[in-house]
């Protein structure tokens, strides 16, 4: 069921629609993450949920009944918020954390009860009495979390809440929110740009840019199934191959590419012209050897043209005769050593017809900027 | 220095009368700088958060109010309390209350100006941060007025410190009739036309006294809340 619905949401700046959000939904109590790049509207989006934010066009729905605007006070308290800066108030961690309650008018020994739990579950407890200004980043953003839920807040909105942390300490306490927010039935709506974070909370991805929603559904679904270029370029699936379908049998899709033929398990129709994405880490290297084709099985031999380094992995491309789109393979460092991979040596590349994802052409050539 | 004994001598007799100079500088400017905080504060606040059309002219008008020529001000305030100007019938002229309405004409400006960078020296997502915890628009100015209180308390003193030493304004509209409207500035200006400089300078060195011990108390107050 959903929460809080978006319809034809519009937001509009200096002429220009900087949010345009035909239909979003936020179900209840799920974890939603909003995914985009720099400049995608995701601010502005959790402006607009947030009810703080008027659309200049198009209507928003709590649990199906619309929202008045102003927004009343009483249905905005039931969101909070916590935003990439603690911003935190002057005062003590305490006191940050209380003044949510306090303008509620719950000062009581009830509400003392819920801040200091909401202290300890973020294991800022011990910081109570200290001045809120003087924590380490770590801790202020632990206390600007915990100020936000200890309002039990029936929509928890996170502007890229830990971007400014380490990663050690940023892994640690996604880890806590996501049990805070799930042990207390929180919907959650979670705006990254990290991947990674989208990936390590939410039940849903949605991926936005330029103020539109691209894609929005199960993490796995946005991840092997994107369905434009751009949520595949933002994907780092790697390789983005244009061809056409050109022979459609039983289970498998035969895609023409340049010269070369690919084997895909998404079924289309021969004549149509598509985007073979392939991921980069669902490509195999081997040594050079048998590169005839098997069904199912695509093996290409190809040159190495880079090598580059990426710490636990290595990212290859390599010319595998796909005129002017090298294939990208993401390996691990030992495959790399094991190969001996070098410039201008000869790999094989393989990868199975699930691998290649085909994204039909039409309507898509808007993205073909990103 | 034997005008500075005699004009001692003067004023010293008179303490009921200096101490009356003395209250009524501190009632005008006092009442005055309450109610330009009570005006310019939400005013500062407001142009500080929001974004409309015209608003880059008010902040124009601001800044330019907070460089008024008393004298002008005097002048405005005259002819609107004048007996044929449109405040006319409140009889106000040659009263306390004309000086303490010329007084903030000339405050709320700088007020307005001082608390506009101040909440603009604040976050740009502290006010959404706070609203966001659930305040109401009443609550969210004040908790504001609190985050940006050490620049508040500088408004405070520069509003003041400037109509504790204003003359132009409180001459033309008061008119500095003893025992009635006349206070420290004025007072000052009187001696010293008269000759008695001795006198213009003791009542000088109260003033800077009095600008003293309220800067002081005020820049007190600041650092505390700073500490």
């Amino acid at each position: 069921m959903s929460l809080l619905g978006l319809e034809g949401v519009e937001v509009v700046r200096e002429g220009r629609a900087i949010l345009s959000l035909p239909r979003l939904d936020v179900r209840e109590k799920e974890i939603l993450a909003v995914l985009g790049p720099t400049g995608a509207g995701k601010s502005t989006l959790l402006r607009v949920l947030h009810l703080l934010e008027r659309p200049d066009a198009g209507s928003l729905a709590w649990r199906g009944e619309r929202v008045p605007w102003p927004a009343p006070l009483a249905l905005r308290r039931r969101i909070s918020m916590a935003f990439q800066d603690p911003l935190l108030l002057s005062g003590t961690t305490y006191d940050n954390v209380a003044y949510g309650l306090g303008l509620r008018g719950q000062n009581g020994s009830g509400a003392r009860e819920r801040v200091e739990a909401a202290l300890r579950l973020f294991h800022v407890g011990h910081l109570a009495s200290q001045r809120a200004r003087t924590l380490s980043g770590g801790e202020a953003q632990r206390t600007a979390l915990a100020r936000a839920l200890v309002l039990s807040p029936e929509l928890l909105l996170l502007d890229e809440p830990f971007a400014a942390l380490d990663t050690p300490i940023r892994k640690h306490l996604l880890e806590e929110l996501r049990q805070a927010v799930r042990a207390h039935g929180i919907t959650c709506v979670y705006v990254t740009h990290e991947q990674s974070e989208a990936f390590a909370i939410a039940d849903r991805i949605a991926v936005l840019r330029r103020g539109r929603l691209l894609q929005a559904g199960a993490p796995e679904e946005v991840l092997l199934r994107p369905t434009s270029p751009a949520v595949a370029r933002f994907m780092q699936t790697g390789n983005i191959l244009p061809g056409v379908v050109s022979k459609r049998s039983e289970a498998i899709s035969e895609v023409t590419v340049g010269d070369r033929l690919l084997f895909s398990r998404t079924g289309l129709p021969a004549g149509t012209a598509v985007d073979a994405c392939i991921r980069r880490e669902e490509i195999l290297l081997e040594a050079p050897g048998d590169a005839s084709p098997a069904p199912g099985l695509n093996r290409f031999r190809g040159t190495v043209e880079t090598v580059v380094d990426l710490g636990s992995t290595m990212q290859v491309r390599i010319d595998a005769g796909f005129a002017g789109f090298p294939l990208q393979a993401l390996i691990t460092r030992r495959v790399a050593h094991d190969l001996s991979l070098e410039r201008g040596g000869e790999v094989l590349a393989t990868f199975s017809a699930a691998s290649v994802h085909l994204i039909p052409r039409e309507g898509n050539d808007a993205d073909a900027d990103l | 220095m034997t005008g500075l004994s005699s004009s001692l001598s003067t004023l010293l007799p008179m303490p009921g009368e200096l101490a009356g100079i003395l209250l009524l500088s501190l009632f005008v400017s006092g009442v005055a700088i309450l109610v330009s905080m009570l005006l310019g504060v939400p005013a500062g606040i407001f142009l500080g958060l929001h974004r409309f059309p015209g608003r880059s002219f008010l902040v124009t008008l601001v800044n330019t109010g907070m460089g008024l020529p008393p004298v002008v001000v005097g002048l405005g305030v005259f002819l609107l309390l004048a007996r044929s100007g449109p405040l006319g019938g409140l009889d106000l002229l040659y009263t306390p209350w004309a000086m303490v309405l010329a007084q903030v004409v000339i405050a709320t400006p700088l007020v307005v100006g001082i608390t506009l960078a101040a909440i603009q020296g604040l976050d740009a997502r502290l006010h959404l941060q706070i609203l966001s915890l659930g305040a109401s628009t009443g609550q969210l100015y004040w908790k504001l007025v609190k985050e940006a209180r050490l620049s508040l308390v500088a408004a405070l003193a520069a509003g003041f410190g400037s109509i504790i030493s204003e003359v132009g304004a409180v001459m033309m509209v008061g008119g500095n009739i003893k025992g009635q409207t006349r206070v420290m500035t004025t007072a000052i200006v009187l001696q010293t036309r008269q000759g008695e400089f001795g006198s213009a300078v003791v009542l000088g060195t109260i003033l800077l006294l009095l600008a003293l011990g309220v800067n002081w108390l005020f820049t007190w107050v600041q650092q505390r809340q700073k500490a």
